[in-house]
């Protein structure tokens, strides 16, 4: 019984681990390709969230959808959706320093948790909306967690290899030159504008799958899932300690920090009730220095970004480490 | 609708509310044009401030008012040593790499609130306060020392930049930074300067704003966004900007309930932002665009 409560434990971490890794992806789209800062990172997960819940639930009264598609589609929907979010905001604010999109992407994934709260006909207010199916769903407890971890982990292959691909492909060169030296980049006929609206809806879009896999988890989606500000700077201190410009290392960040977050939840809840809500407020006080302390001591991460196209380079920096 | 209850309830309110914004505004709109970053911190130390001082209202016993300048000193305090340990040594890379950094300090910074004061919330003092009437126009009393009190200290600020020697050196640090660090200005003062009167109007900001409504853990996040829209709608570094910004804010906030339902208030603020970046992101009064 123990061993199968552990097994379940560890089943229901991966699980977590492959849609933070997504999110993570996400992000290292939007920052570790092309420098652009986005605050608002639960935002676009709520969006995808909501969009496959409304596309794949069977129809109810009283709110909008109920239009029982297949989870393919939702989670299709779900890209769509976010994308479409983080078209007008990026429009407007990547003319600027990325401060003000910055500013902006706080400002959406505060007018999104508006709208999920305020608009019923939507998103049935606060209960949220439940009964949203979940791929394999129907087949044991124990079979159905497994049967989900590995659609996850073929989620986030897929996405890894096609990102990693577009990473190494001239698009990938072309972003880094933007971000490491816009005016350059800007000489040698690069839109730098339009380049950089498309990282920042691919990477919202990977946001919202990663959104509509927790809702299709979860089988329910309410608007106190997840606390906006902790899932945002969760990924972000996912990417920063990772690697951010390393695949590799958004996925490696994701892991260790949902490992360490996780596990100092299991520990705090041990304590006695009086302590136990200070203690969810320590937490967060330490992931913020943590933050503080990578961006001082280890800048470039658990996995620095790769320098490619000269080996030597990449040769000689390594001996210096 | 009758012209006094347009006054009494729309515009009294959103002059109180836009004074409120202003002093966190005038901060934010130093940080961008001098430090040349974005302080997302900005709403979560005003937390601080008004915590500060109801700390000094309960364990001294002194009234909300007299608690103020100690909350202002304190503040002031606590962001120069911000800067100190976490910011100052992010200076040689990438401004971007400090907005981030200041992101995970808005969160230590609510996280000690909510571990110090708890979630729940509290206020300065207990009871309904009754509006005077005067000529037909009703307000209160902490209303009026609420505008009072930032017409006064944007004031001083706007003198201490015009006339003293080291408001000129931040105001030239401002203009052009490689110019002011060639003719000789103290950088380091100017950055210190800079974060006293950031936190101090910070303070007076999540003060005020306690003092006319409740203390809650996460008030000064919800005034980060209409903060940042009245900097840019007055034109970054431009500080009778960021008054006048914070002042639209607060009344198109307050009159935005006249026309949509009262829970998108708060999407006002992002609408003004988004609006003046696409028309005129330098603002009403011309200010800089990073």
């Amino acid at each position: 019984m123990e061993f199968l409560g552990l097994v379940n434990y560890a089943l229901f971490m991966a699980i977590f681990i492959g849609i933070y890794a997504l999110l993570a992806l996400g992000l290292n789209i939007q920052w570790g390709f092309a420098g652009l800062f986005n605050a608002g990172i639960a935002g676009f997960f709520a969006v995808g969230a909501y969009t496959s819940a409304i596309l794949s639930t069977p129809a109810v009264e009283g709110r909008l959808g109920g239009f029982d598609l297949h989870f393919v589609l939702g989670w299709i929907g779900a890209m769509l959706a976010a994308g479409l979010v983080a078209w007008p905001i990026g429009k407007i604010c990547l003319r600027f320093r990325s401060d003000y999109l910055a500013i902006a992407s706080i400002g959406i994934a505060e007018i999104i948790r508006l709208v999920i709260k305020s608009e019923p006909a939507l998103t049935n207010g606060a209960r949220g909306i439940s009964s949203i199916p979940r791929p394999m769903g129907d087949i044991g407890y124990m079979e159905s967690q497994i049967a989900y971890l590995i659609i996850v982990l073929a989620v986030l292959i897929a996405a890894y290899v096609l990102v990693e691909r577009q990473f190494n492909a001239p698009w990938g060169r072309m972003m880094r030159a933007i971000r490491d030296n816009e005016g350059a980049a800007k000489a040698m006929g690069k839109d730098v504008e339009f380049r950089r609206l498309e990282a920042f809806i691919f990477g919202a879009a990977l946001m919202g799958l990663g959104g509509a896999l927790f809702a299709h988890f979860n089988r329910s989606i309410t608007p106190e899932a997840i606390d906006p500000m902790v899932a945002t700077f969760l990924v972000w201190i996912m990417l920063i300690l990772g690697g951010s410009g390393n695949n590799r290392g958004a996925i490696l960040g994701a892991a260790v920090v949902w490992i360490i977050w996780s596990v100092s939840e299991i520990a705090t809840d041990r304590l006695p009730h009086e302590y136990a809500v200070q203690a969810k407020y320590i937490r967060l006080f330490l992931i913020g220095l943590m933050l503080q302390l990578v961006l001082r001591f280890r800048p470039e991460g658990l996995l620095p970004e790769p320098l490619r196209g000269d080996q030597r380079a990449t040769k000689s920096g390594a001996d210096q480490h | 609708m009758e012209l006094f209850e347009l006054i009494n309830f729309y515009l009294v309110p959103g002059i109180v509310l836009g004074s409120i914004y202003a002093l966190g505004a005038v901060g934010i709109t130093l940080i961008f044009a001098i430090l040349r970053y974005a302080h997302l911190a900005h709403g979560d130390l005003a937390t601080l401030g008004a915590f500060i001082a109801l700390a000094a209202v309960t364990s001294l016993g002194v009234s909300p008012l007299a608690a103020l300048p100690v909350a202002i000193l304190a503040t002031a305090a606590i962001a120069v040593g911000i800067d100190k340990v976490f910011y100052n040594h992010l200076r040689e890379r990438p401004k971007i790499v400090t907005v981030m950094a200041s992101l995970g300090i808005a969160l230590m910074i609510r996280a000690v609130v909510q571990v110090v004061w708890g979630v729940d919330t509290q206020t300065y003092s207990r009871g309904i306060v009754r509006p005077e009437d005067y000529f037909g126009i009703r307000i209160r009393d902490r209303e009026i020392y609420t505008i009072l009190a930032m017409l006064v200290l944007v004031g001083a600020l706007q003198m201490f930049l015009t006339q003293s020697k080291w408001g000129k050196a931040m105001r030239a640090m401002s203009d052009n930074p490689n110019l002011a660090l060639l003719s000789g200005i103290d950088n380091k003062k100017v950055v210190m300067l800079t974060w006293i009167i950031a936190g101090g109007l910070c303070a007076a900001s999540g003060f005020f704003l306690g003092y006319n409504t409740e203390l809650k853990s996460m008030m000064g996040w919800h005034m980060l966004l209409p903060m940042f829209a009245a900097a840019i709608l007055g034109g970054v570094g431009r500080v009778e900007g960021a008054v006048l910004g914070g002042l639209i804010v607060g009344i198109a906030e307050e009159l935005s309930v006249l026309v949509i339902p009262s829970e998108y208030k708060a999407a006002m603020a992002f609408a003004i932002l988004l609006f003046m970046l696409l028309v005129r992101p330098t603002g009403l009064l011309k200010g800089k665009v990073l």
